[in-house]
């Protein structure tokens, strides 16, 4: 007992200071590869110290964080559930392993699997819109997607163009897991570390003032079925390197598939792709959907086999357009 | 497309099924003359507590969040050497009737006006935008729009003392407090220096309680 005390306290006194050295809740994200190129994505301070930046430029770009980070001011004209754009992109959109978006300026246009076809900034942003907000994208061109557009090129500044081998891109991987997912499991998990914010009912809450604290994970308020999100390979990296909040690699890997596993497996918006029957849409789409659970069956249920497109009073927004250049 | 036919989401959520604790709930005239005898030497009858001392001001703070911290008080799950024999003191149904006083208590403390510019400004950033480069999440992303609370489990900051906040911010760096839940609290007051601590305690201590 003396002992161990007078080992704390010289441990103590060499490291002198005020921070502990070893965090009780310590950061546990991946390495960055050798040789990937590592972003310092500025900051509003910077933006605002920036002789270089014209004050009109500044305007627009200040613009964009704002509906970056509250896009709830768009509800019912682009945005139809309760996610914001910093729901998922933590850390104003610059945070490595929170899906930073200032990639997506520096590598498109570009082609992308998701739909089959070479999409520019604007459209990669009518994707979010569509799907994880469950909207309708501000238009091509409109002062909304200008402000957008411009947020998201000024994060990029100074990244080289094309670079495609970025540190903390997207949310990462999990390895797979030692057992195969399990709901119940991940229902435990979900109710141990989830529900103090997100609700036991996972609905997320409200303030008294109606304002989205925490946002609801499935059902009416959440990402619809063709979210990058629904991937339950996707939500489990996004679980893993980002919650609980603040504590990034808290959950084992097999907690982190099990809650994901559990979260994807609830009902949802249905996908604007839908076509004929959820298993028809899988089909359709396995590229993407093979990687979710939609139109399979989980606990005795198609998942997606339903009209429901939440709030949204249409299927699809007509900015999800084919192009061809046949 | 219009939407053909609402699907209910009950299946999803009824097997879920969301059991809070229930305790027995708190009369507040009661609450108000157990007040009068136990708390009003050190947080007042009005619940505005003295900054000089560190005490909190109790006023308007969620009535879960009271019940809970007079629980772990009595339990050590929050160890404080002055509140400790007073909690332990309290039945049950005294904390309940203690909480649901000060929570219907309403702010009567003016908040402080800014000092240091360049300390607010941090403070400032440290409670409406965090730090993300630091993995520190901003201070309302749970404390509730402008921190004025969300719910049992993140109290009102906006209008507490800076002492208060500052002195239980360190609490729970020196590890002296940990009764949040999920070590959430912990997560980021470990990662806050000296400074962050001194700054983020100015600005919401200054700014208006509900």
């Amino acid at each position: 007992m003396t002992h161990r005390i007078l080992t704390a306290a010289a441990f103590s006194l060499v490291l002198g200071g005020q921070a502990l050295a070893e965090p009780k809740v310590p950061v546990k994200l991946p390495e960055f590869k050798p040789g990937q190129y590592v972003h310092q994505a500025p900051t509003l301070e910077q933006l605002e110290a920036d002789q270089s930046v014209h004050p009109e430029l500044r305007k627009v770009i200040k613009r964009g964080y704002d509906l970056f980070m509250n896009t709830q001011q768009l509800r019912g004209e682009n945005v139809f559930n309760d996610m914001n754009c910093r729901s998922c992109h933590l850390g104003e959109g610059r945070r490595e392993w929170s899906g930073p978006v200032w990639p997506a300026a520096t590598t498109l246009p570009d082609y992308r699997g998701k739909n089959w076809q070479v999409n520019s900034l604007e459209e990669r942003i009518a994707g979010c819109f569509s799907y994880s907000m469950n909207g309708k994208p501000p238009a091509y061109g409109s002062d909304t997607m200008l402000a957008l557009v411009a947020y998201h090129q000024w994060l990029a500044r100074k990244a080289p163009v094309y670079e495609s081998n970025i540190a903390g891109r997207g949310f990462g991987k999990v390895a797979e897991p030692p057992k195969k997912p399990n709901y119940q499991r991940g229902e435990k998990v979900f109710q141990e570390n989830c529900a103090i914010c997100h609700g036991a009912d996972g609905q997320g809450q409200r303030g008294s003032d109606g304002i989205v604290q925490f946002p609801p994970l499935w059902g009416d308020g959440a990402y619809n079925w063709g979210a990058g999100l629904a991937r339950v390979d996707t939500i489990v990296a996004f679980i893993k390197h980002n919650m609980p909040l603040g504590q990034p690699g808290k959950l084992s890997d097999q907690d982190a598939w099990d809650v994901g596993y559990f979260v994807n497996a609830q009902e949802r918006p249905q996908d604007p792709r839908f076509e004929k029957s959820a298993k028809y849409t899988r089909e359709k789409y396995l590229n993407f959907h093979g990687r979710t659970l939609y139109g399979t069956t989980v606990n005795g249920r198609v998942l997606g086999e339903h009209s429901n497109t939440g709030e949204k009073p249409f299927l699809k927004p007509d900015a999800l357009r084919a192009r061809k250049f046949d | 497309m219009p939407r053909l036919k609402p699907i209910i989401w009950a299946s999803a959520i009824l097997t879920l099924g969301a059991t809070a604790a229930v305790s027995a709930a708190g009369d507040i005239e009661r609450g108000r003359q157990q007040a009068a005898q136990t708390c009003v030497a050190c947080h007042g009858l009005d619940g505005a507590g003295q900054a000089a001392a560190k005490f909190p001001r109790l006023d308007s703070l969620d009535v879960g969040y009271l019940t809970k911290q007079l629980q772990d008080l009595k339990s050590g799950a929050r160890k404080n050497v002055i509140m400790q024999p007073f909690a332990a003191n309290l039945t049950d149904q005294q904390i309940a009737d203690v909480a649901a006083y000060y929570a219907a208590q309403t702010a009567t403390v003016a908040s402080p006006a800014a000092t240091d510019p360049a300390l607010m400004s941090l403070g400032e950033k440290l409670a409406t935008r965090g730090d993300w480069d630091r993995h520190l999440p901003a201070c309302k992303s749970c404390h509730g729009p402008d921190n004025q609370g969300f719910g049992k489990d993140f109290p009102a900051l906006a209008g507490q003392h800076a002492s208060y906040i500052e002195a239980q911010l360190l609490a729970w760096r020196n590890g002296t407090r940990g009764n949040d839940p999920l070590n959430l609290m912990l997560a980021i007051a470990e990662r806050m220096t000296d400074t962050d601590i001194k700054a983020a305690a100015a600005y919401l201590a200054a700014q208006p309680a509900k």
